[in-house]
């Protein structure tokens, strides 16, 4: 292995360790749920990313072939974390209805969609659909 | 160098699942506790990567899919749970 490779490798794996645990700081001193949001879904997951793409290095460096196996993982892992971040931020908004009164109108006829129901529709194929909570 | 870079790697790590762990016990609502456990599936998952990089070997990388799967999922099912009262409808 060269050592412009390894030092390549070395980069990463610190920058991953940085990152994840700027992540988890931030889960640790922000003030309160949807700010605390922002470190484990942004910066921790780049953390793990960059722990990633060093050991897909370190295997090509050592077998000559690159794997797929961290492709998947980090995919994988940048796919659900906004889906996962979007399910905990509605989940907190239906625990604390009194957030509703501190957000700005819409300006459309759909409301908020966790705290409203779905608006009266006209050709009446959507009026059956029961307000998603 | 390498050896070093890991040994970094497990310390700042390491110290991000304590902070998550903190987080988990105090946390004051639910979402912040299902929150804490979310990161440190993925924390823990950058900690089995890098005792793959150091073992040099790539049976460990099963194992950090599964987690990603599993912690994915259950961080969905449990918010699922407390949107709509039921995991499957």
């Amino acid at each position: 292995m060269t050592f412009l490779l390894e030092l390549l490798i070395a980069v990463l794996i610190v920058l991953g360790g940085i990152f994840a645990l700027i992540g988890s700081i931030g889960l640790v001193k922000r003030p309160d749920l949807l700010t605390r949001l922002h470190g484990p879904t942004k910066a921790t997951t780049l953390g793990v990313g960059g722990a990633l793409a060093a050991s897909m290095l370190f295997f090509f460096g050592i077998e000559g072939t690159l794997s797929i196996h961290e492709v998947l993982i980090s995919v994988f892992l940048f796919l659900t974390a906004p889906i996962s971040a979007h399910f905990i931020a509605k989940a907190h908004l239906h625990e604390h209805v009194e957030l509703r009164a501190d957000l700005p109108p819409t300006g459309r006829e759909h409301g908020w969609s966790t705290f409203d129901g779905l608006p009266e529709s006209h050709d009446g194929e959507q009026t059956e659909q029961a307000p998603r909570g | 160098m390498i050896e070093n870079a890991l040994t970094f790697g497990y310390v700042a790590v390491s110290i991000a699942v304590l902070l998550n762990l903190w987080r988990l016990l105090r946390g004051p609502s639910l979402m912040d506790r299902v929150l804490a456990v979310d990161t440190m599936v993925i924390n823990v998952i950058a900690l089995i990567i890098l005792f793959g990089i150091q073992q040099r070997t790539t049976v460990f990388f099963e194992a950090a899919l599964l987690f990603a799967m599993f912690g994915f999922i259950s961080t969905v099912a449990y918010c699922r749970f407390i949107l709509r009262g039921d995991v499957i409808e």
